[in-house]
């Protein structure tokens, strides 16, 4: 084990832990975005909801890898994207990870959003209303707040699986953490040493965001902790 | 599209190697959740021996599910085989190479089991306490109180978790096509690119995959309602 090599190379493996950092960040803020009003519109059966529903079924019932190769090198194939100005965007790994990863984590998060929405009590919503509040004041003031803070847990687990699926941008030859552990392998001809770090590093951020959710819930969860 | 047809045969294959993959670690992932909630629930015994193998189990639970299945792949894969070629030369004997089937169900076997300890304990603690306690009246002792009075109860109280692994399970499979294994991934991305129609083939996996997700919820449903038959009002 040589893991001098390992510090010798230590500033890649920072960019390369600050890449995945960056990819499964933005790919849950915006799946979050995404989320909550998709969230909202199919647990009320608003406009759209059966289509929404429908990407969030199939994109939770396949491999995030797959998903991503489809865009990755699924869409090279039709000569109009090619020769469209998206096209600038949609050959770059990076651009093509993150809108997999959005679209993955959106599709996740949409569901915890819609059952957290489901679950809240209807006398809550008819209370909301009959104090005269719109329904956009109901979903501002009382259905997303609630909603929001019963799916903390389940969000945390949600940021914990996209850090994981996050070496599937390695795999496209991106240089997060997975792909610098990949590139010290074929570098040194030593499997472990990087892998190992990767893992450690891996591990440790999973352990950051367990920390930092449970921090959220309580702060956001205080009044479900039963007083004595 | 036309040429689809023809390499349906060999698809067919990669489905299969998919499949044995996923129910072969099904098989290791249960095995190893069952040890794994075992230590941990004999961990409170007290004994020396239970709570080291409650330690272990716990450690074990706690690295694993920190990691990325990719990275524990890549890891039981090249250092399964450093401890092939060891125990081989302890033994004087030409080191074989391991197969990436096998390193691929060993190893997401072992991360699934990880999942599995924490499900299998969350349905063992979820039986009333007096359950067991009925048993040992009635003098049903040792084994025959677990197969007759607990184990029907857990299998009902673990059939929601155990289902929600084996789906996450399946998906993982997919990244076993990284290393080089000939599984639905790996086969269609070759041949969609051979045949310039990576769209096409990759969305056959996307479907085929689909469909296992569908299927597994109906079967998981069906035997779920089928445990859940006392309990209905």
């Amino acid at each position: 084990m040589r893991f001098d090599l390992v510090l010798a190379n230590w500033d890649r493996f920072a960019s390369g832990l600050l890449v995945t950092l960056e990819l499964t960040a933005l790919a849950v803020a915006i799946g979050f975005l995404i989320a909550v009003p998709a969230g909202l519109a199919i647990a009320e059966g608003g406009r759209g909801a059966g289509l929404l529903r429908a990407w969030s079924r199939f994109f939770r019932g396949t491999p995030l890898l797959v998903q991503t190769y489809l865009f990755y090198y699924g869409l090279a194939q039709f000569e109009f994207i090619r020769e469209s100005p998206l096209w600038i965007v949609l050959r770059e790994p990076w651009w093509v990870a993150l809108i997999a990863f959005s679209l993955n984590s959106g599709a996740y998060a949409t569901e915890i959003i819609r059952g957290a929405v489901a679950a809240i009590p209807k006398g809550q919503i008819e209370a909301a209303r009959a104090l005269g509040l719109t329904r956009f004041q109901t979903w501002r003031l009382v259905t997303i707040p609630v909603a929001l803070r019963s799916a903390l847990p389940q969000y945390g687990n949600e940021a914990v699986f996209m850090l994981h699926g996050s070496v599937v941008a390695g795999i496209i030859t991106i240089q997060d953490l997975y792909g610098t552990a990949n590139w010290f392998r074929a570098k040194y001809y030593s499997p472990y040493e990087g892998l190992l770090t990767a893992a450690v590093l891996y591990m440790a951020v999973t352990g950051l965001i367990v920390l930092a959710v449970r921090q959220l819930e309580r702060r956001f969860l205080a009044y479900r902790r039963v007083s004595r | 599209m036309e040429t689809l047809a023809g390499f349906v045969p060999l698809l067919g294959r990669g489905l299969a190697t998919t499949l044995g993959l996923a129910i072969l670690s099904l098989a290791l992932a249960t095995l190893l959740g069952a040890w794994g909630a075992r230590a941990k629930v004999r961990a409170a015994t007290g004994r020396i021996r239970a709570q080291f193998a409650g330690g272990l189990a716990t450690l074990y639970t706690s690295l694993v599910r920190g990691v990325p299945d990719l990275v524990m792949i890549l890891l039981i894969y090249f250092g399964g085989q450093r401890i092939i070629n060891w125990l081989a030369s302890l033994g004087g004997a030409e080191g074989a190479d391991i197969s990436k089937f096998g390193a691929g169900v060993f190893a997401i076997g072992f991360i699934y089991g990880a999942y599995l300890t924490e499900t299998f304990r969350g349905a063992w603690g979820a039986i009333p306490r007096g359950q067991g306690e009925a048993a040992a009246a009635l003098g049903l002792r040792g084994f025959t109180g677990f197969r007759l009075v607990m184990l029907p109860q857990f299998v009902r109280l673990a059939l929601s978790g155990y289902g929600n692994v084996w789906q996450v399970l399946v998906k993982s499979t997919a990244v076993v096509s990284v290393i080089g294994l000939e599984d639905l991934v790996g086969i269609a991305v070759d041949v969609g690119k051979s045949q310039r129609e990576p769209f096409v083939y990759i969305m056959v996996v996307l479907v085929v995959y689909f469909g296992i997700t569908v299927v597994s919820e109906w079967l998981f449903a069906r035997v779920e309602r089928r445990a859940n038959l006392g309990y209905q009002r």
